[in-house]
């Protein structure tokens, strides 16, 4: 019984600790990423964003998930009922699940998995389910019209995403997100002799990468210079039209997860994880996770400026950008990294 | 064997945890909210005028292709992976047979970018047209039913 005890009740729970403490953290920075996310956008149009619940709007996200619960729910006479209410819980269990693997300080992962980077690569896949089913299920013209227009920007938005990563994984050769982060402790900055610092991580050596990576990320998340999905205008919500109460708000919180998540991915893979700027001592004092934070915030910041300064594109040229410039430059880019990687001999 | 396999159990239950956050959030509003469903309400949406007809209509075959075209990428990507992993092992024979292939996939990719080109259209190429064009293209069998 002891013995019961101590190899798999204590491990199981320890695990579950973990997994909730880092999905309440996670969920409860989504509120505030949310309400960050509208405040940005609300200063570039110099208006003053939410600002009635709680200091400075703060509580805003909570008043709003308040509000969603207490919604009446709706789920239409003519659609599929089940699939219906399966596409939202698809959507944002996937969403949330590939933060299993995400590092967030040294030693500090759900799951220290030898492929962390292909379970991401295989989850963010399976994602555009949710949208294909929400959209057919609905059994609406703009709702289905609107989930085939999401589904193919999604699909040629991972190709590029998918070949970026490689061209990251020759110059580290593991598929573990932890290494990715540790062979970037020296790179370019310290073959010229400075110390180690951000001019080390991959950022900086595979810089036409992180461009084409950031931009995929918005494609892929749906985000706006590429939201022809939602696009108001024209299909009114997209594949969310018949949807209300909670299950919008789970394909809302879905779609918010997978931002931040491709800010953390954007972060392990380009911009050091947990690493200090520059390793010196009084900045290694501060946690891994402080720093990893920052580096999401910042991306999280492009992210919502580009929101609120980019136009929306027209489709074909979404579609033109996505398979015509990103696939052949970053097919491009795998075939110059690996040469270059075998010439100098040089990994991680 | 079992080592490795012990390592996914933290992911196992950590996507059970978030199902039953979904499920959670799914559930609430049928429990607590007011519920006054009537047949406008539950009508599928329309702009003007009643909603007419089925939504599972005829569709571009272009999101086909598009689709096609994701699935050939997507496997070559993934082939690439345990490739890029392993890179600083396998010498200049692994890489030479990747370029290969890549270079019989680049050769596909032309071939595909330029029967495109022919056909006056691009992956998903279909709202730079009006519908009116489409309709005088002679190859507007080229949809297909779900």
């Amino acid at each position: 019984m002891d013995s019961f005890l101590s190899t798999y009740l204590w491990p199981a729970l320890i695990m579950i600790g973990q997994s909730l403490l880092l999905l309440v953290l996670l969920l409860i920075g989504i509120a505030f990423i949310l309400l960050a996310d509208r405040k940005i956008w609300a200063a570039v149009q110099m208006r003053r964003g939410p600002n009635v619940v709680g200091p400075f709007g703060l509580l805003q996200s909570f008043a709003d998930l308040l509000k969603f619960v207490l919604k009446e729910p709706i789920i239409p006479a003519s659609a599929d009922k089940v699939v219906f209410l399966l596409a939202p819980l698809i959507s944002v269990t996937l969403a949330l699940a590939t933060w299993a693997v995400i590092p967030v300080a040294d030693g500090w992962v759900i799951a220290n998995i030898n492929i962390g980077i292909l379970y991401i690569f295989a989850i963010s896949s399976l994602e555009v389910y949710g949208v294909i089913m929400g959209g057919w299920a609905s059994n609406s013209k703009y709702a289905f019209l609107g989930s085939l227009r999401s589904a193919a920007q999604m699909v040629s938005y991972e190709v590029s995403i998918g070949l970026v990563i490689v061209t990251v994984l020759l110059t580290v050769g593991s598929l573990n997100l932890s290494d990715i982060v540790f062979a970037q402790q020296t790179g370019l900055g310290t073959m010229l002799g400075l110390p180690n610092s951000f001019l080390d991580w991959n950022w900086l050596a595979l810089f036409p990468m992180f461009i084409v990576f950031f931009i995929s990320a918005l494609a892929e998340t749906n985000r706006p210079p590429f939201d022809l999905p939602e696009a108001e205008s024209e299909l009114v919500a997209g594949f969310m039209v018949e949807y209300g109460s909670t299950p919008y708000m789970m394909f809302m919180l879905g779609e918010y997860a997978a931002i931040v998540l491709m800010c953390a991915l954007t972060t392990t893979l380009f911009l050091g994880g947990w690493l200090p700027i520059i390793d010196v001592a009084v900045l290694n004092w501060i946690p891994g996770v402080i720093w990893f934070l920052i580096k999401v915030c910042l991306c999280f910041f492009m992210f919502a400026m580009v929101k609120a300064f980019v136009p929306r594109y027209r489709y074909d040229q979404l579609m033109r950008l996505g398979w015509k410039v990103f696939l052949p430059l970053s097919l491009a880019m795998v075939v110059i990294v690996a040469f270059v990687v075998k010439l100098t001999g040089w990994v991680g | 064997m079992a080592e490795v396999l012990s390592s996914y159990i933290p992911i196992v239950i950590f996507i059970a945890i978030c199902l039953v956050i979904g499920l959670a959030l799914m559930v609430a509003p049928f429990a607590l909210a007011f519920k006054a469903p009537d047949a406008e309400k539950l009508s599928a949406y329309e702009c003007g005028f009643n909603a007419f007809d089925d939504a599972r209509m005829k569709f571009d075959i272009r999101f086909y292709l598009v689709a096609i075209l994701f699935i050939i990428f997507d496997l070559e990507v993934a082939f690439l992976f345990p490739w890029a992993a392993s890179f600083g092992d396998i010498g200049w024979f692994g890489f030479w047979s990747m370029m290969v292939f890549l270079g019989v996939l680049t050769i596909g990719f032309i071939y595909e970018w330029k029967k495109e080109h022919s056909n006056g259209s691009e992956p998903g190429q279909n709202s730079g047209r009006t519908g009116a064009e489409r309709r005088d293209r002679p190859d507007n069998e080229q949809t297909c039913r779900r």
